[in-house]
């Protein structure tokens, strides 16, 4: 009896082991990580590691520009107001299939839902660099209860939601290691979780545009709007498709031996579905942008050099990307799409860190020496997002993503 | 159900757990407000905290400070005087070395008040001074973005800081209109927010500020926020004339204990000039509001989609192939 259940676990630990390197013995292992990638990828992590133990070790002030004027730089520019809408793909994608009903997008739920899980777990990776003191993450649930502020949501609902993404990408982890019990639980709860989602990210994705309703002087006018909640939730909708298209071409291209002939096979009409979804949202949200301008009456201000930014960012980034993603649908051509979903992307980036870092303080003298980071902080940046692709690849290469796990084909509602 | 928020129904009768009505009244609707906007809960909230908002004007008895710019010469005693009262550690350049009004200064780690120097418009050898430290809002914009709750705006009017509670993110330091808050980016392990505390210590015990106690010129007059504001129009009708007519901080961002009078505009001395009348406060409220709602309202109505989903695709079942139709978006 005992003898059986040590073979057992002893089994399962060999087995475990065998998953992690993917079946291949050590030997091979070693060798298939020696890549170009991956040497890039050690040379950033390599620079941008250190770095982040030097942040604790000396302060903020060796890495960012610590001003009292710009408390905020890069790390939540990029990483938090950034990430957490392109990252909106999970609840996005959970959305159109278990409540919409949109059950063709199957082979592309989990991609999503991966996505968002790793978006808004690098989000927090970015914000515990950003915090004076981390270790006291847990205080906003805990000690102190800030509950006038919109960031006192934001925490909590950033905090509840990654767990939500936890729950619901945790049948695929269960696949991969064979529990099949578990993973019926976890399965029965997913229309609960996936309405949960919606309404958590309904209020953080809107949350953290309306942030800065508390700053109306120091965020220049045309960025500035009491409309910026539903703005920040409206692009956080487009953004995730965009996202979803641009995360699963790149997938299956570079990913290609990981994904099955349903997810390569479907794709590229998937990506039309996609699109056509991306359009809508995109319209709707030049129009809100263009009603925000309209209700404070800031037409004038266009003609102004922040204008001109303005208007690159609104033409070139969100009514561009709409017009190439539309003449996409129309012609059904993916590649299209795909090139502006990738605008669309960057669009939506440009937005955030033009909120938080080039539009604020606009008026401020000396203000554009102050929005370029110093060297320290953007190779922290590029240290978390080449760890994040790394995790993302790591993930996929190991478990049923943008596959079916053959022993539980049957059992997909 | 108009029962359900009590708390804030009443604005004028005393609370026991709190000295001040007006105040106590302000951490019930912020604590109340934000409760709802963690865990979503009773819908009628949004509404009462509306009726309280107009009626709220803040604590009677609290204090300020009423600074007379005309009357300021730079002298840098309350600098001096700040620095011993709240043991700041000795300054790099000594208090009377006038070199540092070679550049414009602000608030800093170890200084919660600093004099800057301004150029005169009407008279280039009479150079115009200012002090800048907190402004003590009467609803602090940091108070509202903190969310640990690290501020407490007190009835005696004096916005203070919790360290103890701060995790360091910075919120404060974006929603502070004046730019004041300043953080300590060279602390790995004990970073903090430093901000004039308005000599708290020395308020609750009736004491003017360490600041308003050294002035030798008068130009800081420390008393009841209602009375300076007497004062100030006061000095304004005695010496017609002499000021611009504005009592900056009577009204800015929902007004501040800290009260300024000058014979020269605002601007001259870079006083923020676009600051709303509104506390900031307000500017949130509305999104806080439609929390509950979304926690509702969300779950019936997504819910509801679900089910209709449900109930096409078993309709279809009956006609052979499903999810066919669905392909087609």
């Amino acid at each position: 009896m005992s003898n059986d259940s040590m073979a057992k676990s002893d089994n399962f630990r060999y087995g475990f082991l065998e998953k992690l390197r993917m079946g291949m013995s050590w030997e091979e292992y070693r060798r298939s990580l020696l890549t170009p990638f991956n040497i890039i990828a050690a040379i950033i992590l390599s620079i941008g590691l250190p770095l982040i133990v030097l942040r604790f070790v000396k302060g903020l002030a060796y890495v960012t520009h610590a001003s009292n004027e710009y408390p905020w730089g890069l790390f939540l520019g990029w990483g938090l107001f950034g990430g957490v809408p392109l990252s909106a793909t999970g609840f996005v994608m959970a959305t159109a299939y278990y409540i919409f009903g949109f059950k063709a997008y199957h082979p592309l739920v989990r991609l999503s839902v991966l996505t968002g899980l790793l978006g808004y777990f690098f989000a927090v990776i970015y914000l515990l660099i950003d915090l004076g003191r981390p270790w006291r993450i847990y205080f906003p649930m805990f000690i102190g209860y800030g509950t006038a502020s919109v960031l006192f949501l934001v925490a909590w609902h950033v905090a509840t939601y990654l767990t939500v993404q936890i729950v619901e990408f945790s049948p695929a982890i269960l696949e991969w290691l064979k529990s099949r019990r578990v993973r019926r639980w976890a399965l029965m709860i997913t229309i609960g979780m996936t309405i949960s989602g919606i309404i958590l990210s309904t209020l953080h994705q809107s949350a953290l545009g309306a942030m800065f309703l508390l700053a109306p002087g120091k965020l220049h006018p045309l960025w500035f709007s009491t409309y910026i909640p539903v703005m920040s939730l409206c692009s956080s909708v487009y953004a995730a498709l965009c996202m979803i298209i641009v995360v699963s071409t790149l997938s299956a291209r570079y990913l290609r031996n990981r994904a099955d002939a349903t997810f390569l096979g479907n794709l590229d009409r998937l990506t039309l579905g996609l699109g056509k979804g991306a359009v809508v949202g995109i319209y709707v949200y030049f129009a809100l942008r263009m009603i925000a301008i309209a209700h404070d009456d800031n037409w004038a201000l266009l003609g102004t050099p922040y204008g001109y930014w303005y208007l690159v960012e609104v033409l070139g980034f969100v009514l561009l990307p709409a017009i190439i993603m539309s003449s996409g649908v129309k012609t059904e051509r993916a590649a299209f799409i795909r090139f502006g979903a990738f605008l669309g992307v960057i669009g939506v980036l440009l937005n955030r860190i033009n909120v938080s870092i080039v539009a604020f303080n606009w008026n401020l003298p000396g203000h554009l020496h102050h929005i370029i980071p110093p060297w320290r902080e953007v190779a922290i940046v590029a240290a978390v997002a080449t760890l994040h692709i790394l995790v993302f690849r790591w993930i996929v290469n190991r478990m049923p993503v943008i596959r079916e796990d053959e022993t539980y084909h049957e059992l997909h509602s | 159900m108009e029962k359900n928020d009590s708390k804030p129904q009443e604005p004028g009768q005393t609370k026991p757990d709190f000295d001040e009505p007006g105040d106590s009244l302000n951490f019930t609707r912020r604590r109340f407000m934000g409760t709802m906007a963690a865990i979503g809960g009773a819908v009628l909230a949004s509404k009462s905290t509306n009726a309280d908002a107009k009626e709220f004007e803040g604590s009677k008895d609290r204090y300020g400070v009423l600074y007379d710019l005309s009357m300021c010469v730079g002298c840098r005693s309350c600098e001096k005087a700040c620095n011993e009262e709240n043991k700041l550690g000795a300054p790099s350049k000594p208090f009377d070395d006038p070199s540092v009004f070679e550049e414009q200064r602000r608030p800093m780690v170890n200084a919660y008040t600093v004099v800057n120097r301004y150029a005169n418009p009407k008279d280039p050898s009479q150079p115009l001074f200012r002090k800048i430290q907190c402004n003590h809002c009467n609803e602090p914009a940091c108070a509202t973005a903190c969310p640990v709750h690290a501020y407490t705006k007190n009835p005696e009017g004096p916005v203070t800081y919790d360290v103890s509670l701060c995790f360091g993110c910075r919120y404060c330091m974006t929603a502070c209109p004046y730019y004041v808050p300043a953080y300590d980016y060279n602390s790995a392990l004990e970073p903090r927010i430093s901000k004039c505390t308005m000599c708290y210590h020395r308020v609750k015990e009736g004491k003017p500020t360490a600041c308003s106690e050294i002035c030798p010129t008068g130009a800081l007059t420390f008393g009841k926020r209602e009375d300076l504001i007497k004062l100030a129009r006061e000095r304004m009708m005695k010496n017609p004339g002499k000021y611009v007519e504005h009592i900056f901080g009577e009204h800015e961002a929902g007004g501040s204990s800290w009260l300024y009078i000058s014979s020269v505009p605002f601007e001259t001395y870079g006083f923020p000039t676009d600051i709303q009348k509104a506390p900031l406060l307000e500017n949130t409220k509305g999104f806080l509001a439609s929390v509950p709602l979304v926690f509702t309202i969300w779950p019936a109505l997504f819910g509801m989609l679900y089910s209709a989903t449900k109930h096409r695709d078993s309709s279809d079942e009956g006609s052979g192939d499903h999810g066919k139709q669905e392909d087609k978006k």
